[in-house]
């Protein structure tokens, strides 16, 4: 269904120092920085299947969305999505695609939420019935029918993401591409955003893409994740594969009463244990359970400190992730 | 068609939620030009005649470039504005919307307010076609009508212009109001005043002439060439070259941010 090979973006991008002088240098000569956006990326995407597309800032996942919707032009690479190349067959194309972008807003801000839907209708061009079926839909699934008719100024950022992602669905497309959806909403509204997702997937079929730096949206969405960073596609696989791969990661917590386990030379010097953060009476660690044992590394902390709590998780999204990022280097 | 009626009306709903400011702005808009007005009058009250041309015709010719010109603006703000429209995101909507990206810029902007211009350039017109002592023939007529519609392609030219320069620069470049606002600012009098050189400038680079310069020419009689009435539609033609260069600006954007 979504099929990218060889994709390469390469942006000229000027380059000045900080300073008036400076500046007014740079209005007579301009020095250009080649920055690749993407370097040969290519996957695919069957239908139906959500995706979450993860990296660091300035990884080039934006920029993939952006290709793949048709806004920007690859230098390099083929893109096949349903068919179509998605800057070629542009406006054939964005009649089968939804796109959020978290940061930006593509509801008319003085009026109604209705009054949008009800343009949005002409621009995709819906007949009555199947856009009247479709809106009503969306507004149970996500229980708008009272916001429906406030202005969009007027909401709060997570009553205005719903109606967003709603815009984005009304003409039923096949494929949703979701850039940040997340950003910026309190915990209840991240929770109710992701369940739409989730719902939409599976009643519709519709094939979602989801950039995010939340990886709480990851655990609770994706099955399969591409983890992208400075333009190429490093790791490509499922959430339980990596997971698995970095299993033998733990974070101890512990608290301790007497001595002191952080200033430690011998923790210090223990290979496979880390610390991670420190107050008075309290010390996180990270484990590699290849190198040290559970076991013996309780044994040594016990030793050092008179343990008063302690606490063993297996590594979160979160943390796999961070630790994707510093196997990379990236 | 029916589209841009639906987006015209969106915008109307959203202009109106601020009454205010909304009849303010045009109001300001109307002093404006009515002050630019003024300026004709005390100076032809002094002259009696520029260049061979009396103050009743001047001001036919005031009022046609005024009214193209603010219809232009108020229908074609869009590309006017382009820069912001490039800078906040708001062009990478349009491209995944299924529809030609003209006629969305084209839509997305529409500004009401200069009414007050045209309200103006409406006065003005209502003094001045049966003051000018013109015999209002069907041709005499048509001229007219045709000057204020070729004057809102050559307006609407430098528009988009305008906008696909963004397109490489991301910033608007100022320069270009001379050739828009500089244009209406020119236009209040027959180009021919300014002498040779500038009337080669707006009749062979940009065609401000062809819709001001040569129809007043066949509307005051001082010509009867019909080619010179017809002129307006050849400045039409200046919406060409505007639409290719707009084409390889799409090529080249960019895009800015997350």
């Amino acid at each position: 269904m979504i099929h990218l090979e060889g994709i390469c973006k390469t942006f000229r991008v000027a380059r000045r120092q900080a300073g008036f002088s400076q500046a007014v240098k740079a209005l007579f000569r301009r020095e250009y920085a080649l920055v690749h956006a993407l370097r040969d990326v290519s996957f695919s995407v069957s239908k139906g299947e959500m995706v979450g597309y993860i990296g660091p800032n300035g990884a080039g996942k934006s920029s993939t969305i952006k290709i793949m919707s048709g806004i920007l032009t690859p230098d390099r690479g083929k893109c096949q999505i349903n068919g179509l190349t998605p800057w070629e067959q542009r406006r054939r194309h964005a009649a089968s695609i939804g796109v959020v972008f978290g940061q930006r807003s593509q509801l008319w801000w003085d009026v109604p939420v209705a009054d949008s839907f009800l343009l949005l209708r002409d621009i995709y061009r819906m007949d009555k019935d199947t856009f009247k079926k479709s809106q009503d839909e969306l507004v149970t699934l996500f229980q708008l029918s009272e916001i429906i008719q406030t202005p969009a100024r007027q909401l709060s950022l997570g009553q205005r993401m719903r109606c967003e992602i709603a815009a984005s669905l009304l003409h039923r497309p096949e494929i949703l591409f979701l850039d940040e959806p997340t950003i910026g909403l309190d915990a209840v509204s991240k929770i109710a955003v992701r369940n739409f997702i989730k719902q939409i997937n599976k009643e519709r079929g519709t094939t979602v893409i989801l950039t995010t730096h939340d990886m709480q949206d990851i655990e609770a969405l994706t099955e399969r994740i591409i983890l992208i960073g400075k333009g190429r596609i490093l790791k490509d696989g499922s959430l339980a594969d990596l997971k698995k791969h970095c299993s033998s990661f733990k974070t101890l917590a512990v608290e301790y009463s007497e001595g002191d386990p952080v200033s430690d030379a011998y923790i210090a010097n223990l290979p496979g244990l880390s610390l991670q953060s420190a107050v008075a009476g309290r010390a996180v660690f990270t484990l590699d359970t290849q190198t040290l044992s559970v076991s013996s590394a309780v044994t040594a902390l016990s030793q050092r400190a008179e343990l008063t709590d302690l606490t063993i998780t297996g590594a979160t999204a979160e943390e796999m992730v961070v630790s994707l990022y510093k196997e990379y280097q990236i | 068609m029916r589209l841009y009626g639906k987006y015209m009306l969106i915008l109307l709903k959203c202009q109106m939620q601020y009454k205010t400011s909304f009849i303010l702005t045009a109001i300001g808009q109307f002093l404006s030009s009515f002050s630019a007005f003024l300026g004709i009058y005390f100076m032809m009250t002094r002259f009696n005649a520029v260049n061979g041309f009396t103050l009743e015709e001047v001001m036919l010719c005031f009022a046609a470039v005024l009214m193209a010109f603010s219809l232009a603006e108020c229908f074609f703000r869009g590309f006017d504005t382009f820069s912001t429209i490039i800078s906040n995101g708001e062009f990478d909507r349009i491209l995944v919307r299924p529809r030609n990206e003209i006629f969305q810029v084209l839509a997305s902007k529409m500004e009401f307010t200069r009414i007050g211009r045209l309200f103006q350039a409406v006065l003005v017109f209502c003094y001045a076609i049966p003051a000018s002592g013109i015999h209002w023939t069907f041709d005499k007529i048509a001229t007219l009508i045709l000057m204020i519609v070729g004057g809102i392609g050559v307006f609407c030219g430098l528009f988009i212009i305008y906008a696909a320069l963004c397109f490489f620069t991301t910033e608007g470049l100022e320069v270009m109001n001379i050739l828009t606002d500089g244009g209406r600012e020119f236009g209040k009098y027959p180009l021919s005043v300014y002498g040779k050189g500038i009337l080669k400038f707006f009749t062979y680079a940009v065609p401000h002439a062809l819709f001001q310069y040569y129809p007043l020419l066949y509307l005051t009689d001082r010509s009867d060439s019909k080619l010179y009435m017809l002129l307006p539609l050849l400045a039409l033609g200046f919406l060409i070259p505007c639409l290719i260069i707009w084409k390889i600006g799409v090529r080249h954007y960019r895009s800015t941010g997350s």
